[in-house]
């Protein structure tokens, strides 16, 4: 455990559902997962999958019903680890009748930050979200989009090692999210650790070093995205040769590419490379590339939640079997 | 100390930008100022008519800001969602709670040392118009410092109804937080009828039942020296220090039970 930035052993919660005879339900099945400092864990999965649960244990929002977390290597509720940890809520809602600058000030000073420093520090953030000219409207007036960028800048107001980001792009449009992005990747360069849960796929392939992927409370795939074990649906060949004809009666289907008798092929997963080559070759035909076509992440993603939610055969109850999928990352 | 100094200080910023603040300060001080007219309705009573009056709105409102502003502390964070953003910084959660009630008490505090001002300011007033002849007839001047002893006993009523509030919101909605509380005020103005219900009713068990609940509830009548401070009745040092004391003690077991709560509360 010791060496990583975050460490979750079997971290359970269960809540109580119903009024007259309450009964516990699980939100979270003995999640155990360790975070390396410096690495962006994007924390994936759909709607009621327990991510934001595990945020939320995280920062001790709420407490877990069994197990436990470290971050930098301190139980959570550490005051002096909240020091260096940044937390975006989803959906953040603040104070109506602050500014934006008053509040990141007021959550300055809560770190012990100067009064000076808040304000250059205040000053700096709500111009790298995109709200410098924003920053002493009253955030009454604030549209969902802006109190996303400034709960972004807030979880940043301590220069913090440690930063969880809850849907941090929820309700912003395509240029915030671009903004976003890039300061994700510029913590992320920073050498900062970042979790980020999401369901927006795309986001995950283009910040983060590893997946973690959670469904109906339970960790069902974890791992770098190189590692991973995407299915190969089938290759792209490139070939020279003398016409399609050769191609369509070895059952391909080509397209031409430019000039020069260049072909472009799909070939299907149940032809395989080692035995469509060899026949290729004895009809004239050059290969040019041969590249593997996988599935993409949100494939992936869709096959273990899918096949979580087969296997669990929609019971969430407290007899459940849990599949806790362990990992640790590469160190 | 310092993060309990900063969410009071915040508090009372928020509240002191909430226009629902400056609509009962200004109601509570144009009261006071009609209090000159009524006063004038009323040969020799008008001094009594404008401190009664005026002491009452500032009770009244008093109320309304320590109820509405108190109720929303920790239920409306909740509802808001703002309370995940403030506890996920290095802030314990009794902190909150204390950072809280510091910031009503002193958004309170700040209130009611306006409306004394404004009831002094009608008082000073009517005692500068009036002859001296007139003011013979007054039974403690107008501007009578017993006063302050009054509004002293509000305010620190004030607190402990702040404390209800803030008790009540660790735990339920800003509404129903409201209707315990107003329930409770009320309630905590006959109190003392239930020390002697034993006398009157037959039934020993309901007799110890009321017993406890005297007890267990707020007595909020002894803060209540309207009448003796208009009619030159002194109030006795001991008798301030001793509601004082009274009042301090309810309402550390006050913040110490909404402390408790909050502290084990989910926050889903």
């Amino acid at each position: 455990m010791a060496g990583y930035a975050i460490s979750l052993q079997e971290l359970t919660k269960d809540y109580s559902v119903g009024f007259w005879r309450p009964r516990p339900v699980r939100a979270l099945n003995k999640v155990s997962l360790d975070v390396n400092t410096g690495e962006v864990l994007a924390y994936l999965g759909p709607n009621g999958a327990g991510k934001t649960t595990t945020l939320k244990l995280l920062m001790q929002l709420i407490y877990p019903t069994s197990g436990g977390a470290e971050i930098l290597g301190r139980p959570v509720g550490d005051i002096d680890t909240k020091r260096r940890v940044g937390y975006l809520p989803e959906l953040p809602y603040f104070y109506d009748n602050l500014t934006a600058e008053e509040l990141l000030w007021y959550f300055g000073g809560l770190f012990g930050l100067s009064g000076p420093d808040a304000k250059r520090r205040a000053a700096t953030l709500l111009d790298r979200v995109g709200l410098e000219a924003e920053r002493r409207r009253r955030l009454r007036n604030y549209s969902k989009g802006m109190l996303q960028r400034v709960g972004l800048a807030e979880a940043l107001i301590n220069d913090p090692e440690v930063v969880f980001l809850d849907e941090p792009m929820s309700g912003l449009d395509p240029v915030g999210r671009r903004q976003i992005r890039e300061l994700i990747q510029s913590l992320r360069d920073d050498g900062r650790t970042i979790v980020f849960s999401s369901h927006i796929l795309s986001d995950a392939e283009a910040l983060c070093t590893r997946v973690a992927i959670m469904a109906q409370g339970t960790l069902v795939a974890v791992g770098h995205l190189s590692d991973l074990e995407f299915k190969t649906l089938g290759w792209e060949l490139v070939v020279t040769g003398s016409d399609t004809q050769a191609l369509t009666s070895l059952g391909l289907d080509a397209v031409k590419q430019g000039q020069g008798g260049r072909f472009v092929v799909d070939v299907p997963v149940h032809r395989h490379p080692d035995e469509l080559l060899p026949l290729l070759a004895s009809e004239g035909f050059s290969i040019v590339a041969l590249t593997p076509i996988h599935e993409s992440l949100e494939d992936y993603f869709v096959r273990h939640v899918t096949r979580h939610a087969s296997t669990a055969a929609g019971s969430h109850e407290l007899n459940e079997t849990p599949q806790t999928a362990t990992s640790s990352p590469k160190r | 100390m310092t993060v309990v100094v900063r969410i009071a200080a915040h508090v009372f910023k928020e509240s002191v930008r909430d226009k629902v603040l400056y609509n009962l300060v200004l109601f509570a001080v144009m009261l006071m100022a009609a209090s000159y007219l009524i006063g004038q309705l009323s040969a020799g009573q008008d001094v009594k008519i404008i401190k009664d009056l005026g002491l009452a709105a500032t009770q009244v409102f008093g109320l309304f800001i320590a109820v509405f502003i108190g109720i929303g502390l920790v239920s409306k964070e909740v509802e808001r969602r703002s309370i995940y953003s403030l506890l996920s910084k290095p802030v314990r959660r009794h902190e909150l709670i204390l950072g809280k009630y510091a910031g009503l008490v002193l958004t309170l505090a700040v209130n009611i040392t306006v409306m004394a001002m404004a009831l002094y300011l009608v008082l000073g007033y009517m005692s500068w118009t009036e002859t001296e002849e007139f003011k013979q007839n007054w039974e403690t001047p107008a501007t009578d410092p017993a006063l302050l002893q009054a509004l002293f006993l509000i305010f620190i009523q004030l607190m402990l109804v702040t404390a209800v509030a803030l008790f009540f919101s660790t735990f339920s909605s800003p509404i129903l937080s409201a209707v315990l509380t107003f329930g409770l005020y009320v309630v905590g103005h006959f109190n003392t009828d239930l020390r002697n219900f034993e006398n009157i009713v037959d039934s020993q068990a309901v007799g110890i039942l009321a017993g406890v609940v005297y007890y267990l509830l707020p007595n909020l009548a002894p803060f209540d020296v309207k009448a003796q401070v208009v009619h030159a009745q002194p109030i006795s040092f001991g008798y301030m220090a001793l509601t004082s004391g009274y009042a301090g003690a309810y309402i550390g077991a006050l913040l110490l039970a909404a402390i408790f709560i909050f502290s084990r509360r989910d926050f889903k």
